[in-house]
C-alpha cells in the first residue's frame, strides 16, 4: 500500500514561495537565467495589457464577454518551462497561457472578436486555443478538459515520447466528477501530466472554504496519489521554480504532478458579473497588496535587470502595440454567414445539405425585404 | 397589480411558495449571497436564511443527486442549474433516478422535484450559454417538462410544478427574461399541466411554438399578414410534456396548415414527435405538408446566431410553402 509520508503532507498544505509580497527573497533563490526572467515580466505585462483592452472593448459592446485575468498572470511561470511540442488545455482566464504558448495579441482579439481569421471560427466565447501551438481550446463546462489532459498524457507515454501535457482549471472546477475522474486515472497510470489549479478563492460568488472542506487543491491531489504542491500563486518565480521541476519529472519518469497556485481573482467573475453582490472592497483592496506583477518588479529593479522607468516603458509600448492590434482587428469582416453549416462532420450529410438550401433561401428573404438579422 | 418581468415574476413565485410551504428550498450554483447570476432567487437567502437556500459547489450531477435525495425525504427542492448547458454532468441523475425512481419502486417513492434552468439563445451566448435540449428530458421518459413564455405564465407555471408529485424540467428562456413586461398578480395562482394557449387567433396556418419563440412567431405574424394578406394562429404550448395536442387539433381543424416553430435543432426536436402524430392520428385534417423551422442540424453557434435561430425570414418561408399546397 503507498503511504503519504509526512513530507508530501506537508508540501501540500504549506504554501511554497521564493518571494515576498514586497518582492523580498524569502526562499532559495532558484538559478534562471537574466534573460528569461526579463521575459517572464514581459508576459505578465503582455497579459495585463491585454487584459485591460479587452474590458474596454467589451465596455465598448465589441467583444460579447471577458473573463478578467488581473491578479492571475504569475500563470506564465508554470508553461514557460514547456516546450512547444507539449501540449496545453488552458482554462479560459489564461491570457498569460495563450501569449506564451506563441498566439499573438492580434490573433487573440481575432477570437475575441470573432471577425474573418478567428482561428476557432466563430464557434463560442471566451475560449481561446489553436493546433499549432499545441493548445486545445477550452469547453466552457468547467473542469471538462482535465481527463482529456490525462489521456493526451497517457497516448504520448505510449508513443514512447519524452513530452508531457499540462491543464489548467479553476478551484470551482475541483468540485466536478471530471476532475476526480481525471486524477484517480492519472493516479492509477502513472502518465505525465501536470495539473495547475488556479485556486483564486471564487467560483464565481462561492468563496474556497464553501467549495470543499479538504485543507488545499493539494491535499486532494494527494488522496488520488498524485504528488501535489500549495504554491504561492502570485509569486512567478515559485510558479516557475515548481513547474519545471515537475515538468522535468514528468517528461523523465512519466509521473503525474498537481500544482495548486494559490492567487486572488482581482477583478469580476466575468465583465456580466456585479461581485459586490458577494464580496467586499475591502477585501480586494487587501489582496490587491499580493498583486504578482509589483512584487516580481521589485524584484527584477533590486536585481538590477530592469528600472521602474523601463518597466513603464514596456506597459505603454504594449499598449500602443495592442490599441493598434484592436484597430487591426476591429476593420476585419465578420465571418461567413454559413459559417456554422462547416466542421461539425468532415463532410456534409444530406440533411445538413438540405439545410443549407433553406438557410440559402432565408438569406434571400432577408435581402428582398431588407430584414434585420444580427 | 403589479407589472413585472419573468425574473421578478419567478423570484415571487419562490417566495410564495416558500412561506406557504416549509418543505420547498432553493438550491444551486451561486443561488444565495448571490441571488443567481440572473438574479431569479434574488434575496431569498435573507428571507429563509442559508439552511433554506443552499449555495452548492460547482457540482451539477452532485446538485441534482443531492435534490433526489431531498425529494425523496419528502422536501420539495427547487434546483437551478446556471445554464441548461451545464446539465450533462447531471444526466445519469437526471436519467436514471429522477426520471426512473417512481417505476422503480412500484410507485413507491416519487420524487417532487423541480429542475429550473434558464435556456435557449438570443443572447449572443455561445455553444455554451444558449441550446435547447429539451428533447433529452421529453424523450427520458417520467418528467415532465415546461417552458413558459412571459412573466404571468411563469409565475403560475413554477407554482404548479413545485406542487406536482413527480419531478419538473422547467426551463426558462433566457432571452426574454427582461423584455417581456406583464401584470402579474400578488396573489395565489396556478397555471394546469399540459394546457397550451393560443396566444394569437388567425384563420389560415397554424404555428406551433414556445419560449421566446412565442414572440418571434407573433412579429412573424405581422409581417406576413402585411405581405401575403395570411392570418397565422400561433399556439403557446407552454407544457412541452405532456403537450396540449387538443389545442393543436382544434387549431388544425380550422387551419389545416401546420407549422412548427423551436430553437433546438430539427432532427428529433419536439417537433418531430408533434409532426409524427399529427401524421399518424390526424392526417385527414391536413391540406399540406407539416413544416419544421427550427434550429439547424449543427450545434449552436457564436457567430451569426440570428441566422441560425429561426427568424422572421425563415417562418415568412415556411408560410408560403405551406400555402401552396
Ligand atoms: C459545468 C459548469 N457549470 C457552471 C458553469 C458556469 N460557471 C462558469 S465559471 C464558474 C465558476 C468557476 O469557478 P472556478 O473553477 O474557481 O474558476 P474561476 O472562474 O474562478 O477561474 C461557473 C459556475 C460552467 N461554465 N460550467
Ligand atoms: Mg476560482
Amino acid at each position: 500500500m503507498r503511504s503519504i509520508d509526512r513530507k508530501s503532507l506537508e508540501k501540500a498544505l504549506e504554501t511554497y514561495r521564493v518571494l515576498d509580497e514586497d518582492g523580498n527573497l524569502v526562499g532559495e533563490e532558484p538559478s534562471i537565467s537574466d534573460s528569461t526572467l526579463v521575459k517572464m515580466f514581459e508576459y505578465m505585462v503582455r497579459a495585463r495589457v491585454l487584459d485591460e483592452w479587452l474590458l474596454k472593448l467589451q465596455r465598448l459592446g465589441k467583444v460579447a464577454i471577458h473573463a478578467p485575468n488581473k491578479g492571475q498572470e504569475a500563470i506564465v511561470g508554470a508553461v514557460m518551462p514547456l516546450r512547444p511540442e507539449d501540449w496545453v488545455f488552458p482554462s479560459y482566464r489564461d491570457l498569460g497561457v495563450y501569449l506564451v504558448r506563441g498566439m499573438s495579441e492580434e490573433e487573440i482579439l481575432d477570437r475575441a472578436l470573432y471577425n474573418e481569421d478567428d482561428p476557432l471560427k466563430g464557434s463560442d466565447f471566451a475560449i481561446y486555443g489553436n493546433r499549432k501551438y499545441n493548445m486545445v481550446p477550452t469547453p466552457v463546462p468547467v473542469g471538462n478538459q482535465i481527463p482529456h489532459a490525462v489521456g493526451v498524457a497517457y497516448a504520448m507515454k505510449y508513443r514512447g515520447e519524452d513530452l508531457v501535457t499540462m491543464v489548467m482549471f479553476g478551484d470551482g472546477a475541483t468540485s466536478r466528477g471530471d476532475f476526480h475522474a481525471g486524477l484517480n486515472f492519472a493516479g492509477v497510470y502513472r502518465v505525465p501530466v501536470i495539473f495547475v489549479c488556479e485556486n483564486n478563492g471564487w467560483a464565481i460568488s462561492v468563496p474556497f472554504e464553501r467549495q470543499t472542506r479538504s485543507p488545499s487543491i493539494a491535499f486532494r491531489g494527494l488522496a488520488y496519489g498524485v504528488d501535489s504542491i500549495r504554491v504561492d500563486g502570485n509569486d512567478v518565480l515559485a510558479m516557475y521554480t515548481v513547474a519545471k521541476q515537475a515538468i522535468e519529472r514528468a517528461r523523465k519518469d512519466k509521473e503525474p504532478y498537481l500544482i495548486e497556485m494559490l492567487t486572488y481573482r482581482l477583478g469580476s467573475h466575468t465583465t456580466a458579473d456585479d461581485p459586490s453582490r458577494y464580496r467586499s472592497e475591502e477585501e480586494v483592496r487587501e489582496m490587491m497588496r499580493y498583486e504578482p506583477l509589483k512584487r516580481f518588479k521589485r524584484y527584477l529593479v533590486d536585481k538590477g535587470l530592469i528600472t521602474e522607468s523601463e518597466a513603464d516603458e514596456l506597459y505603454r509600448r504594449y499598449s500602443s502595440y495592442v490599441e493598434e492590434a484592436a484597430k487591426k482587428a476591429l476593420n476585419k469582416s465578420p465571418l461567413p454567414r454559413d459559417i456554422f453549416f462547416y466542421n461539425v462532420y468532415s463532410t456534409l450529410p444530406w440533411n445538413l445539405k438540405m439545410q443549407l438550401e433553406e438557410f440559402r433561401e432565408a438569406i434571400k428573404t432577408i435581402e428582398e425585404f431588407g430584414l434585420e438579422v444580427d | 397589480m403589479p407589472v413585472m418581468n419573468m425574473v421578478q415574476a419567478l423570484n415571487l413565485a419562490l417566495r410564495e411558495e416558500m412561506e406557504r410551504d416549509d418543505r420547498v428550498v432553493v438550491l444551486g450554483e451561486d443561488v444565495g449571497r448571490r441571488g443567481g447570476v440572473f438574479l431569479v432567487t434574488e434575496g431569498l437567502i435573507d428571507l429563509f436564511g442559508e439552511e433554506r437556500v443552499i449555495d452548492t459547489p460547482l457540482t451539477e450531477l452532485g446538485i441534482v443527486g443531492f435534490s433526489i435525495g431531498l425529494a425523496l425525504y419528502g422536501l420539495r427542492p427547487v434546483a437551478e442549474i446556471q445554464f441548461i448547458d451545464f446539465v450533462y454532468e447531471a444526466f445519469d441523475q437526471i436519467y436514471s433516478n429522477m426520471a426512473r425512481i417512481r417505476f422503480r419502486s412500484g410507485g413507491m417513492y416519487t420524487v417532487p422535484m423541480v429542475l429550473r434552468s434558464p435556456c435557449c439563445g438570443g443572447i449572443k451566448g455561445g455553444m455554451h450559454h444558449s441550446q435547447s435540449p429539451e428533447s433529452f428530458f421529453i424523450h427520458s421518459t417520467g418528467l415532465y417538462v415546461m417552458m413558459p413564455s412571459g412573466p404571468y405564465d411563469a409565475k403560475g407555471m413554477l407554482k404548479t410544478a413545485i406542487r406536482l408529485d413527480d419531478p419538473v424540467i422547467f426551463l426558462e428562456p433566457k432571452s426574454i427574461y427582461r423584455v417581456i413586461k406583464e401584470e402579474v398578480p400578488e396573489e395565489d395562482y396556478t397555471i394546469d399541466l399540459g394546457k397550451g394557449k393560443v396566444v394569437r387567433e388567425g384563420g389560415d396556418v397554424t404555428v406551433v411554438t414556445w419560449g421566446a419563440m412565442v414572440h418571434l412567431a407573433n412579429q412573424a405574424a405581422d409581417f406576413i399578414k402585411e405581405k401575403l394578406g395570411v392570418e397565422l394562429e400561433i399556439i403557446d404550448l407552454r407544457t412541452l410534456y405532456p403537450y396540449d395536442k387538443d389545442l393543436i387539433i382544434e387549431s388544425l381543424e380550422k387551419t389545416g396548415r401546420l407549422i412548427i416553430v423551436h430553437e433546438a435543432p430539427k432532427i428529433l426536436g419536439l417537433g418531430a414527435e408533434i409532426s409524427a402524430y399529427i401524421a399518424e392520428e390526424h392526417v385527414d385534417l391536413l391540406y399540406g405538408p407539416i413544416i419544421r423551422v427550427t434550429g439547424y442540424d449543427t450545434p449552436f453557434p457564436l457567430a451569426h446566431e440570428k441566422l441560425y435561430m429561426p427568424n422572421v425570414a425563415r417562418i415568412y418561408n415556411a408560410v408560403k410553402r405551406s400555402l401552396e399546397f
